[in-house]
């Protein structure tokens, strides 16, 4: 395919003022969040004045990736229904939050999740074992963003990758360092107003095409691609590693650090839950909205188009924008992938330097005895080091296939942070061995497996055979964190810990003492 | 961790109540959506020929059951939401009178 006409990759006059407004805009936010971020709770839990509507809307900002928007649509495109399997698995994860962690974790937290996990434990140990898990995750997690990040807008705008990476870390870093957690929440909900904005306007435009009926899109896409893309194809291949794949998505969700620590900038666990509510449902309507756009892409763009400009269809939903809604409209979903990848890194980057501020300097380097003012400066160190190190990683790993180190995010997640938050919110004599015992045993599996499984072994290391059979590690390595967790707290009990437990009961159910 | 005690004694049997009753909802939804997404999964991994039933001349059923799946999952958190801002919190602001009036 050598004569697809498109103005994907050369620079876009919309795109750039739509990009150069967005970046205007947040950085006018970001100033005045400057002025309100100087206490702790205002740095790292924007004051807890978010209301339930906006922290759905941050919370989904953070959560909709440009991964997840121009991969899941481009999957569609390409794989046909096989795409909608990982939709739904990337949702199905917020009602688990809801209904298990999103109230106890709000009433029970200041900062960050580690603060749940440690509440009636040895504060060092645990904080170390927590913020280990916790650490790796967003690490991973950032690697993926920003390498895609890179290539992405190396595709989109025809910019060097070096210099995305490094333009994406800089704004980035503003917006934490600046405005901290304010700002962050402000960036995620303008992001995730644009998205869906765009997308929605996207569909539209799709549905405009064919007479606003879905029976006739699937009647296109059946006719020109055969009845099997409207089916299951071969994405599920193995029982297990669905199976797999579904644990790790579900429960690793309710274990992303940067979006546990999103409950905390809302004022009550009402609101926490409210939020949770409008995210789900946001989140939802996108993933619908992306499977529309990868048919739609699939049917007007054409899949040897698609698979021509990248064989991962990550361009479908952007050449779909330009086919329906020309240069402009190309501008600017272009612009909204970018502002996407700048938001959810921002959230990220936050965490991350929550969890070295408040869980490992004040709580284990200074013994909980810090100022206020240190913390804060602690935790703008630990951003901007942070912030240098993803963009050192991003241009380290750049033409290295990372995609699987999401993956391997969600399974950190599902296997080091749930595992140890669900059992120190249920379970009276859940003890500081435990809960050490099974962080450090899920994060060394999940770690430890997927080097050796098809993921990395093979598609990475090219060895000719896997030694363990499964591409994601977490329904062992989250098992196995549980009985970790089990047999750690048998073994060394914790009697202090479980005298704490009725005191932190109260404190759960009834938000006796909640900050 | 600051902890603010609370100032009267807590009326045991009531608080036991309501945390039993906040899991009891808690575990029943969480289990709807456990068996209808990992139900989704095996059928997709040892039946996927279910999914790919004609219920139109093209349309397979595997496509509203997707769908279906998104919207219950936006649906129970809604049913979760909606118990808890009429039930629950009522029921924790009995147990916190109680508690101040001794």
């Amino acid at each position: 395919m050598d004569q697809i006409v498109t103005s994907i990759g050369q620079p876009n006059i919309t795109s750039i003022v739509f990009f150069l407004f967005f970046i205007c805009a947040t950085l006018v936010i970001t100033y005045y969040a400057a002025k309100k971020s100087r206490s702790a709770s205002q740095f790292y839990a924007a004051g807890r004045s978010v209301t339930g509507w906006q922290n759905g809307l941050a919370l989904a900002g953070d959560y909709m990736s440009a991964a997840s928007f121009l991969g899941i649509a481009g999957l569609v495109s390409l794989r046909g229904y096989d795409g909608l399997i990982y939709s739904i698995g990337f949702l199905v994860g917020w009602p688990i939050i809801m209904f298990l962690i999103a109230e106890p974790l709000r009433n029970l937290g200041k900062y960050t999740f580690v603060d749940v996990v440690a509440y009636r434990l040895s504060q060092k140990p645990i904080r170390i074992a927590a913020s280990i898990g916790s650490l790796m995750t967003v690490c991973f997690y950032l690697i993926a963003q920003m390498v895609g990040s890179g290539s992405l807008i190396m595709l989109i705008f025809g910019m060097p990758y070096e210099l995305a990476v490094v333009i994406v870390g800089m704004v980035m870093i503003m917006y934490v360092l600046f405005g901290g957690m304010l700002a962050t929440t402000w960036v995620q909900i303008i992001k995730a107003v644009l998205l869906l904005g765009g997308a929605t306007l996207m569909v539209f435009l799709i549905l405009l095409h064919f007479g606003f009926s879905y029976g006739e899109m699937f009647k296109q896409a059946a006719l020109t691609y055969g009845d099997g893309v409207l089916s299951p194809g071969g994405l599920v291949t193995n029982p297990w590693d669905a199976l797999s794949l579904g644990i790790a998505l579900m429960f690793g969700t309710a274990g992303l650090p940067h979006i546990l620590m999103r409950f905390y900038t809302v004022p009550d666990a009402k609101e926490a839950r409210k939020s949770v509510f409008y995210a789900t449902g946001l989140i939802g309507y996108f993933y619908i909205l992306t499977f529309t756009i990868g048919f739609g892409a699939m049917v007007i763009v054409g899949q040897d188009v698609i698979a021509a400009m990248d064989s991962g269809g990550n361009m479908a939903a952007l050449l779909l924008a330009e086919a329906t809604g020309g240069t402009v409209f190309l501008g600017f979903i272009a612009a909204v992938a970018f502002a996407t990848i700048l938001a959810v890194v921002a959230g990220l980057t936050l965490s991350g330097a929550s969890t070295l501020s408040h869980d490992l300097y004040v709580s284990v380097f200074r013994s909980g005895k810090s100022s206020e003012e240190e913390e804060v400066k602690v935790a703008r160190i630990a951003t901007l080091g942070l912030g240098v190190v993803a963009i050192a990683l991003g241009l380290a790993f750049k033409g290295q296939n990372v995609a699987f180190m999401v993956g391997l995010a969600f399974a950190i997640a599902a296997s080091a942070n749930f595992p140890a938050l669900l059992l120190s919110i249920l379970w009276r004599n859940f003890s500081t061995f435990g809960a050490a015992l099974s962080i450090g045993t899920g994060t060394t599996l999940a770690v430890g497996l997927i080097i050796i499984s098809p993921t990395v072994w093979v598609d990475i290391l090219h060895n000719p055979m896997a030694i363990f059979p499964l591409r994601n590690p977490a329904i062992i390595s989250m098992t196995a964190a549980f009985a970790a967790g089990y047999l750690g707290s048998k073994l060394r009990p914790d009697p202090e810990a479980s005298r704490r437990y009725e005191e932190q009961k109260i404190r759960n159910y009834l938000g006796v003492g909640a900050e | 961790m600051p902890t603010d005690r609370p100032k009267g004694s807590l009326d045991a049997e009531m608080f036991q109540k309501l945390v039993v009753r906040k899991w009891k909802v808690s575990l029943t939804l969480a289990a709807i959506m456990l068996v209808a997404y990992y139900g989704f999964i095996l059928v997709l991994a040892f039946a996927k020929d279910v999914l790919a039933y004609k219920i139109g001349e093209h349309l397979t059923i595997g496509i509203p059951v997707g769908m279906l799946l998104i919207v219950l999952a936006w649906v129970l958190t809604g049913v979760y939401v909606f118990w808890a801002n009429s039930s629950y919190d009522k029921s924790v602001k009995d147990v916190l009178k109680s508690m101040r009036r001794d």
